[in-house]
């Protein structure tokens, strides 16, 4: 094999494109060939370096919500009518919210509907390759991957050894507004735990709530609205909300 | 702008957003690296996902990323079309100023700071950016947007073979940039 063959049947190597045969043919080369051995370890490492810097681009919000926007609006369906209408409303919005016209708040009597987009929320996300954005058991590290994606920081607390661990966050759209979610898991459980702004400073004792079959508690505090999700038992979510608390607490006063 | 897709079909407007919103992300971040501009990007990938909802009862399958993407591929095509025939606007002399600077310079801090990798990340972007079309597009699909070779050559409409030796072409562009920035940081 001349090493320009090389060349070429190297890219297929690296991506797991070659078969068996052709792939002992290229690795034989290689072996006796520095150049080409060189050639193949630089390609690696770019390929690795690539996949950990992270050099993708994350759509903004505006732009899904002008798709969103321009896709006709769901029909209302029987059961799930004020559901739709409000997440129909909520995408006509927040097109005049991007123009930066108007800034929507969460309001109290808007929970209910609220509520219903964070369980498709946490329903998306349990979608193959949805669950997070920033993949990390180390909150330093995911924390600050939310800095100028959201107007607001959201409390992201290591609870591994309270047995929940962190595994990521991700940026999700609630009422049409990006949301930061912080991902948990829990044995084979996921927990997102869901915080926005909202104008209230007063404190919200936990509410706990079943719908479609998933958990929820929410909470406000210092200003943050809260959402935790999951379909663990409501013992379990209300012990991890508890420990959430318990771990921000001390981290402020630390 | 864009115009409104006037099809009222809720339940197809359904079907369509869960196969390809999903792929948002993606198809944003190949309209970035193939326009270089983040506000063509994003109208690119309006059109693009406007064109798909409407060619969607067409749609067979199998793999939804790919199918997005050749149209995103052509839709960015016109725009390079009118790139070339607007005189103050070409793809040359209008590129990122990132890309004015020379390979092997860092960027100047973003005021995204916190993040430790931003340096690398910019860094690795501007070098994939600066890379010429057609390998660029090439080595994006496969190294970035994971698609096969057999994907990447429909969505190119060029043979396999030549999927692989522009992405050989692009690593050997990619690899001098990348030992030129090293002997840098030494």
């Amino acid at each position: 094999m001349t090493c320009d063959e090389a060349e070429i049947l190297l890219q297929a190597l690296i991506d797991g494109e070659l078969d068996a045969g052709h792939a002992r043919d290229v690795e034989n080369h290689v072996e006796g060939c520095p150049r080409c051995a060189a050639m193949l370890k630089d390609y690696r490492e770019m390929s690795l370096a690539m996949a950990d810097a992270g050099v993708r681009y994350t759509a903004p919000a505006a732009l899904r919500m002008r798709i969103e926007a321009a896709l006709p609006q769901p029909r209302p369906m029987q059961s799930r009518r004020a559901v739709l209408r409000g997440f129909a409303m909520g995408s006509a919005v927040s097109a005049l919210a991007a123009t930066g016209l108007v800034a929507i708040v969460l309001r109290h009597d808007d929970m209910e509907r609220i509520q219903s987009e964070v369980v498709s929320a946490h329903l998306r996300s349990l979608q193959a390759g949805h669950l997070t954005d920033v993949v990390s058991t180390d909150q330093h590290t995911v924390k600050p991957w939310f800095n100028g994606r959201l107007d607001v920081s959201p409390p992201v607390v290591d609870l591994t050894a309270q047995g929940f661990t962190l595994i990521g966050g991700r940026l999700d759209y609630v009422d049409a507004r990006p949301i930061g979610a912080v991902v948990y898991r829990r044995r084979q459980h996921v927990i997102n735990l869901f915080v926005a702004q909202t104008t209230s400073n007063e404190r919200r004792n936990v509410k706990s709530e079943t719908f479609q079959g998933f958990n929820i508690h929410r909470w406000s505090e210092s200003g943050l609205n809260y959402w935790a999700i999951s379909d663990i038992g409501k013992d379990e979510l209300a012990d991890f909300c508890r420990k959430f608390e318990t771990a921000v607490e001390a981290n402020k006063e630390g | 702008m864009p115009s409104r897709a006037s099809e009222d079909n809720p339940e197809k407007a359904r079907r369509f957003r869960e196969a390809a919103l999903p792929y948002l992300n993606d198809a944003y971040t190949l309209a970035r690296y193939l326009l270089r501009d983040s506000t063509d990007a994003e109208d690119a990938v309006q059109e693009c996902y406007l064109r798909a909802f409407k060619h969607f009862d067409s749609y067979r399958g199998p793999a939804m990323k790919p199918w997005l993407f050749a149209i995103l591929r052509n839709v960015c095509r016109a725009e390079y079309a009118r790139r070339a025939t607007t005189p103050t606007s070409t793809i040359d002399d209008v590129p990122e100023s990132a890309e004015q600077a020379p390979l092997w310079h860092e960027a100047q801090e973003t005021p995204e700071a916190q993040l430790v990798r931003a340096k690398d990340s910019d860094t690795i972007r501007r070098m994939v950016a600066a890379l010429t079309e057609p390998f660029r597009e090439t080595f994006v699909l496969r190294e970035i947007e994971n698609l096969s070779y057999r994907e990447i050559a429909e969505v190119a409409e060029v043979p396999v073979g030549t999927v692989m030796s522009r992405l050989a072409r692009a690593r050997a562009m990619l690899r001098s940039a990348w030992l030129a920035e090293q002997e840098q940081v030494k």
